[in-house]
């Protein structure tokens, strides 16, 4: 059987499964249950300075609902820990020394000054705790204190104190980083150049969930007046995954451990994230939705995953998919797919005609002697994979790459082997080929 | 079940009323079918594809728009889910609980290839419409401006009552004669209970004449209180929606005996009942016929506490006019099925019937023969369900007849030029609820077209 274990910036733990900072970490009660359920380990609720924060006694959740009421997105106004330094501490001083072989980071924010990170950090490092998070990422509330995502948007911020927390701690520091800006490269240069050991990514995304139409008021509201919270879950993965590849190919960045999030609700979610370059995962959302024991399916997912591919540790494919991320401007402009759907299989829905009449290239016929039938037509077909990517029955509609030499009645040209893109296209006013003609 | 003694029950021999404990009739004829929930309604409308040319759109014989209407609900805009069954079938509402969509939309649903389970398309139909009818709002139809032009609609079934409402839309006046005390035709009369409960086929009829323009006159019958003559003298165009009004015989000696009748008699009066507890019913009873109507019949016998129901069907199971789904719902319900079986003399004693002679059938290259062997069921109650025909003798000479039925081109035209017809008494049809409606506003549009031109 494949060894799940983690070993993550010298922090270990049984499986790369950590529960992110978040309201399923905030307190002994929740952790030690997490624990028993098999989660790797934990990051601790954000702790902050006393006098503790107080939280809203009202909808701190909104949800974005698919069919049948799944949970794609999930929206939430909590603050960081509500409860007292004291308690807080003294709970991750016992629950390290009752769980030593689990993973146990405390997530941090105070001021953003020198002497609020040198006063918290001794505490807790006497807890114990295997490192710190700093929690640069969340969008509300805090970040209208200058903390949180207020930090996480400067990357001198970020530098500065984490270059704090490496001067006053021995600690692992993992610096969370927040989606609410414009390149995440940069403050994950930032956190580097501090000397972080390590990003996690990513934080929630600012966000309004709806409008009451009959009181038309925003939601979730607080008695009749809401403010934007930070989302997360399913529908917030692909945003992650894009973010953890740009910092996993960033040259300046390259080898930076990475801690993925960002809507992990399964094994295959947590399978993708590796793949791009995490040492290990964090969740949040999917035990909300269907509480800790889901960990379990995640093992189980991950293990039998490994198995069947022969990777006997985590490290074996961890980044495998790295080096598939590239720019734009580097694909293969010769390359040519078409799509083919499955007579056997298809049910005649007709949603890949009507997608591709109405909104793409007409490639797909309605009938055939007068009946219904779904074909496409080589000659429109632009290998969008809209077709494919709407239809409801799996793998009914699939790619087909032409091979060189192939005629693509679309351009009635032959597939060229060779490897062009815009970077030498004839198109392309800064390209050679371009500029040569117009000389 | 308590057994009672001495008490009228299911064992009591011959015909009688009252076999059942008061409350058990309430529980018996309760709607066959729950109605979904919303939240049954909402996960089962995101079942829907939102197919492209939809089969199940194209297999409704009104086409309602299915997935237009799906969307809808799935969205919570109830009232444009109704609009849009509505405006195709102003008798949704009853379709929706007596059409056989496992034969139509539901059969062509494309989730029935992967999953053999088609989105419940007919019960969410119902969901729309019975939400939308408890609480209608604003009228869903007005009329078009006045065309000054009258029409006379005979008959007031589902086919008339969708040609009524059409032509009032369109802003003709219409006159409804209907020869029976109540509108609503099959909807009222030949529906088993179970099938409509709460009157809802009086609240539906309430609502489509709300539209305004419609003129109603009961206890006309043509040929005896209106005749076709006056009607094409007095109005601009004439809509027969007559209905079968006779009775298949069964071929063979029909004796006047206590507890012989016909099948749609039966189902009417158990319709029309105030109570249950007061329809009599015999101890065994044995149906003749193979279609919905002997079905309902059969049913019904059993709910109101008839021991043992056998219906009996001259042909194979396959050949029955009752879906699988219509046979399988009798046989839930206790109805024993017998197949391969004519009959041959209702057996008479003291002027009731005690009985049924069948003879055994099967084919032979094709043909139906009997194999010489007979037997007898006995009964005390014999229904006779082997269809109705149509009675040409109100419609005289003025239009052409196709096998006993009215001819029309698909329009519903007759042979008269002032004269459509549609419903049963057209020619060609396969005599459902869905059809007749279609038939119905079919020929409104036409007549609409010819008065206008």
């Amino acid at each position: 059987m494949a060894d799940l274990s983690s070993n993550f910036l010298g922090i270990k733990s049984p499986n790369p499964f950590w529960l992110a900072s978040a309201p399923p970490t905030d307190k002994e009660y929740n952790v030690v249950r997490a624990f028993e359920a098999g989660w790797g380990g934990v990051v601790w609720k954000t702790l902050g300075e006393d006098p503790n924060v107080v939280n809203v006694s009202g909808p701190r959740y909104g949800t974005l609902m698919g069919p049948d009421r799944r949970v794609n997105g999930l929206n939430n106004i909590e603050l960081i820990t509500d409860r007292t330094l004291a308690i807080n501490l003294e709970e991750i001083a016992r629950v390290k020394r009752n769980w030593p072989d689990r993973a146990l980071v405390v997530s941090l924010m105070v001021p953003c000054n020198e002497e609020s990170w040198k006063r918290i950090l001794p505490m807790v490092e006497d807890t114990g705790a295997d490192g710190i998070e700093l929690n640069f990422g969340c969008p509300h509330g805090m970040s209208e204190r200058g903390m949180g995502a207020a930090v996480g948007q400067v990357p001198e911020y970020i530098e500065m104190v984490t270059r704090w927390c490496k001067q006053y701690s021995k600690m692992p520091v993992i610096v969370k980083l927040t989606p609410n800006i414009t390149d995440i490269r940069f403050p994950a240069r930032a956190a580097k150049k501090g000397g972080a050991d390590a990003v996690s990514l990513i934080n929630t995304i600012s966000s309004i969930m709806g409008v009451d139409l009959d009181s038309m008021t925003m939601s979730p509201n607080t008695g009749g007046k809401g403010s934007h919270g930070g989302y997360c879950g399913p529908a917030v993965k692909p945003i992650a995954l894009n973010m953890v590849a740009e910092i996993a190919r960033d040259a300046e960045t390259a080898g930076l451990p990475i801690s993925g999030i960002g809507g992990i609700s399964n094994w295959r979610d947590a399978a993708e994230y590796i793949a791009l370059g995490c040492g290990n995962v964090q969740v949040c959302t999917a035990a909300m939705v269907y509480g800790f024991r889901i960990v379990e399916d995640m093992i189980s997912g991950l293990s039998n995953f490994m198995d069947q591919k022969g990777y006997s540790s985590i490290a074996d494919f961890q980044g495998s998919a790295v080096k598939t991320v590239t720019d734009w401007r580097y694909l293969n402009l010769n390359h040519v797919d078409k799509a083919v759907i499955n007579q056997e299989s298809c049910i005649k829905c007709g949603r890949c005609h009507i997608a591709c009449e109405d909104t793409s290239h007409q490639a797909i016929t309605a009938t055939k002697n007068g009946a219904a039938y779904y074909e496409v037509k080589d000659a429109e077909c632009v290998g969008c994979n809209l077709c494919v990517s709407i239809c409801p029955v799996p793998n009914c509609i699939t790619m087909k790459t032409l091979k060189p030499g192939e005629i693509d009645l679309r351009t009635g040209k032959p597939v060229s082997s060779e490897y062009a893109n815009w970077t030498t296209h004839a198109n392309n006013p800064m390209s050679p080929t371009f500029q040569q003609k117009n000389a | 079940m308590e057994r009672t003694t001495n008490a009228i029950s299911s064992d009591t021999p011959g015909i009688s009323a009252g076999r059942l404990k008061a409350s058990e009739y309430a529980l018996r004829f309760c709607d066959s079918h729950a109605p979904l929930t919303l939240t049954q309604a909402l996960i089962e409308s995101e079942r829907c594809y939102y197919c492209f040319d939809a089969p199940c759109t194209k297999a409704c014989p009104t086409s309602i728009d299915v997935p237009q209407f799906i969307q809808r609900i799935a969205q919570s805009n109830i009232r444009g889910a109704a609009q849009t069954i509505l405006e195709s079938n102003i008798l949704g509402g009853m379709c929706a609980r007596v059409c056989p969509t496992e034969n139509l939309c539901e059969k062509d649903c494309v989730r029935q290839t992967n999953e053999s389970k088609p989105v419940e398309i007919g019960m969410l139909q119902r969901f729309a419409t019975d939400a939308y009818f408890s609480d209608p709002g604003a009228p869903l139809f007005t009329r078009a401006a006045s065309t000054g032009r009258r029409v006379a609609v005979v008959g007031s079934g589902p086919a008339g009552l969708a040609a009524a409402h059409r032509l009032a839309m369109l802003g003709h006046d219409v006159v409804v004669f209907e020869a029976r005390s109540k509108l609503g035709g099959l909807n009222e009369y030949g529906l088993a209970s179970y099938k409509t409960t709460h009157n809802f086929a009086q609240e539906e009829i309430d609502w489509l004449l709300s539209i305004g323009g419609i003129e109603v006159r009961t206890g006309q019958l043509l040929g005896r209180d209106i005749t076709v003559d006056a009607l094409i003298n007095n109005y601009d165009a004439l809509f027969l929606g007559l209905g079968l009004a006779g009775v298949n015989t069964l071929g063979i000696s029909e004796p006047q005996a206590k507890g012989f009748r016909a099948a749609v008699d039966f189902i009417a009066d158990v319709r029309q009942a105030k109570d249950m507890a007061e329809v009599p019913v015999g101890r065994s009873v044995v149906v003749i016929g193979g279609g919905m109507t002997a079905v309902d019949a059969a049913v019904q016998s059993r709910k109101l506490g008839a021991r043992e129901v056998t219906m009996m069907y001259r042909r194979g199971p396959e050949a029955m006019s009752a879906s699988i789904h219509e046979q399988e719902w009798a046989q839930k319900n206790g109805v024993t099925i017998r197949y391969w079986s004519a009959p041959k003399e209702i057996l008479v004693a003291d002027g009731a019937v005690t009985g049924v002679r069948f003879a055994v059938t099967r084919t032979e290259a094709g043909k139906l023969i009997e194999t010489g062997e007979t037997f007898s069921v006995q009964a005390d109650m014999v229904l006779s369900a082997i269809g109705q025909s149509f009675v040409d003798k109100p419609v005289g000479a003025a239009i052409a007849l196709e096998k006993g039925r009215i001819r029309t081109d698909d329009d519903g035209r007759t042979s008269h030029a002032k004269i459509w017809a549609g419903g049963d008494c057209r020619f060609g049809g396969r005599d459902l609820t869905v059809d007749a409606v279609e038939q119905g506003k079919r020929a409104a549009m036409s007549i609409d077209a010819a008065l206008r031109a």
